[in-house]
């Protein structure tokens, strides 16, 4: 399996990516050249085998539920590039 | 409409009721100041790791236990990819290949021209994962706010087969879907503040051809918005195709104040989420003895105690059904059962059906805030089963407890001296008096008018101010004209 290069431009857009006709060329092969490892990984048989959803055999901790975070809006708004009214605020989103 | 058969499925977004988090230690308490409540994890500030809230967990098993689904004994966390402001990891963590609730259904009861008929809604499945922040598009000079304070809140999404042939089915679902959570107290339910929200997918097709396409049309947050947005929908499809035009799949936003659904302006990848298992998060397990230990906290579910209140009280299916609508409803009722005697069920139902329920309605007031409590309705109750207060009369000791006006209904009766008249020796004489001042409605009595009779009657109970016994009115003035 390889990708063509609009399905390289169309992965780069869902990424919001933006990459030159060169980059593009590039990135494919890299994507490629990953594609076929996975392939040589695919032909060992894995039948009977558990899917892994993970590298670690561990199972997930849990946490008491109680409010544990302080409020550092202040903070965090410092470093954002605009706020106001206490929101932060970002190009206008039209749907 | 007979020739189209209309299929929807419900997709509901439940918010959790938990202190904290999903994923972080801050609070999820509703009306903060915008980002008061959103901590470097709901912000996505780099380097920091959600770690899973367990009472979160513990809300997805009660509901899995609740409507008889299996829950997963492993689940698997997935990251949702997608792109917008409210959303800062630039994904939302949800589950996919192995959500922790699969199967199970809701009975919904529905009526079919009158008669009503029971069915049973399908889940496909319960999964756990993070609201997003807010965008507010007004007022910000040409850009849009963001306030992350709902980010990483917990929500149950629970979705159904596509069991459902009409919106009032839907609604039907989606009611007792909205009792079920807040009964079993993971939700509290509030439509309002969006803690209940659902997306409906509508298609129509010709019975017994294959599904046809659908459009979803995307949280509707009231059930009357629920009704309205589905019977627009399934008349704009209908309409579509026998005018010739194809139906595209697309998500439909359902706008309250025309009544109408409109396409979201569609995003050709939107649906490209390229979910893939969050390497943050292992995988979820509940043991058995997890799942056991939950069941013993849940409460009785309303099926069962609906069942009980059948059998125990010889009420019918709809009395039931009606008072175990909700949890405190149904406690209510318990409650003034358990002070008037279980002999006295049927009178407590028509009372916390009846009168209860209409003034709670008028004055827009929940049952948990009534103002005349269970033992009180229960007192009153007792003294219409035993003759002293006419169901009349019980009105008015009614209103003056609603009002706060004494404490107990036997300090009404004594104040107001309401009590019933059952004493013929006492009601005999006046019967006599009102028969001497209308002599005209005695003759056309005798010449066998009925509805004489009746103005008789009124006229004891007026000279009696109410208080008279009207049964005993009724046979002690048939007996003196007819005797």
């Amino acid at each position: 399996m390889s990708l063509n290069p609009e399905e390289v431009r169309r992965i780069a857009r869902l990424a919001r990516l933006e990459l030159s006709d060169e980059e593009t060329g590039r990135t494919g092969d890299q994507l490629n050249g990953i594609l076929a490892f996975i392939e040589q990984l695919q032909a060992v048989d894995t039948a009977g085998v558990a899917p892994m959803a993970h590298a670690m055999d561990v199972v997930q901790r849990l946490r008491v539920d109680a409010v544990t975070e302080p409020d550092r809006r202040e903070a965090f708004q410092a470093i954002a590039p605009e706020t106001e009214a206490g929101l932060y605020l970002v190009p206008k989103v039209i749907e | 409409m007979s020739q189209w058969e209309v299929v929807i499925g419900l997709e509901t977004h439940v918010q959790l009721q938990t202190k904290s988090k999903i994923f972080s230690g801050a609070s999820t308490a509703f009306g903060a100041e915008p980002n008061r409540q959103a901590c470097a994890v709901d912000i996505a500030l780099p380097g920091v790791l959600p770690v899973l809230n367990r009472e979160a967990v513990v809300c997805a098993i009660k509901f899995g236990l609740a409507v008889d689904a299996a829950i997963a004994p492993r689940s698997v966390f997935a990251r949702k990819n997608y792109f917008y402001p409210d959303l800062p990891k630039g994904y939302q963590i949800s589950q996919y290949e192995i959500p922790v609730v699969l199967g199970g259904g809701i009975d919904i009861r529905v009526s079919h021209g009158g008669t009503p008929s029971e069915k049973r809604v399908h889940l496909t499945r319960a999964h756990l994962e993070e609201d997003a922040g807010k965008s507010l598009h007004e007022d910000f000079h040409g850009k849009t706010g963001i306030d992350l304070n709902r980010a990483g809140t917990p929500l149950l999404e629970i979705v159904t087969e596509p069991d459902m042939g009409s919106a009032a089915e839907a609604v039907a679902y989606a009611k007792a879907l909205h009792s079920l959570v807040t009964w079993i107290g993971i939700c509290d339910g509030n439509m309002q503040e969006g803690s209940f929200r659902c997306d409906a997918n509508v298609s129509v097709r010709r019975p017994g051809a294959p599904l046809g396409t659908r459009r979803e049309v995307k949280n509707l947050n009231s059930f009357r918005f629920l009704q309205q947005a589905i019977d627009y929908e399934i008349g704009w499809q209908i309409n579509e195709i026998e005018e010739g035009r194809k139906i595209v799949q697309a998500t439909v936003l359902f706008d309250p104040d025309t009544g109408e659904t409109r396409a979201m302006r569609s995003k050709e990848d939107a649906h490209d989420y390229r979910y893939f298992p969050d390497p943050d998060l292992l995988p979820l397990e509940i043991s058995p003895v997890w799942t056991a230990e939950v069941k013993r906290g849940l409460p009785e579910l309303p099926a069962a105690m609906q069942a009980r209140f059948e059998r125990d009280f010889g009420l019918s299916t709809y009395d039931a059904a009606s008072l175990t609508a909700t949890r405190a409803n149904a406690t209510f009722f318990e409650d003034c059962v358990a002070a008037a005697g279980k002999d006295q069920a049927k009178l407590c139902a028509n009372w916390v059906m009846g009168e209860l329920a209409a003034r709670l309605n008028r004055d827009e007031r929940e049952v948990a805030d009534s103002p005349v409590s269970a033992t009180q309705l229960a007192g009153m109750v007792r003294r219409v089963a035993d003759g002293t207060l006419s169901s009349k009369l019980a009105k008015e000791v009614f209103d003056a407890l609603w009002t706060g006006e004494a404490a107990d209904a036997d300090a009404v009766i004594e104040a107001r001296g309401l009590k019933q008249v059952s004493d013929a020796s006492a009601i005999g004489p006046i019967i006599d008096e009102v028969l001497a001042a209308n002599p005209k409605s005695v003759e056309e009595f005798r010449a066998g008018k009925e509805k004489a009779f009746n103005a008789l009657v009124g006229q004891v109970m007026k000279a009696t101010k109410g208080k008279a016994n009207p049964q005993q009115v009724n046979d002690l003035l048939r007996q003196k004209l007819t005797g």
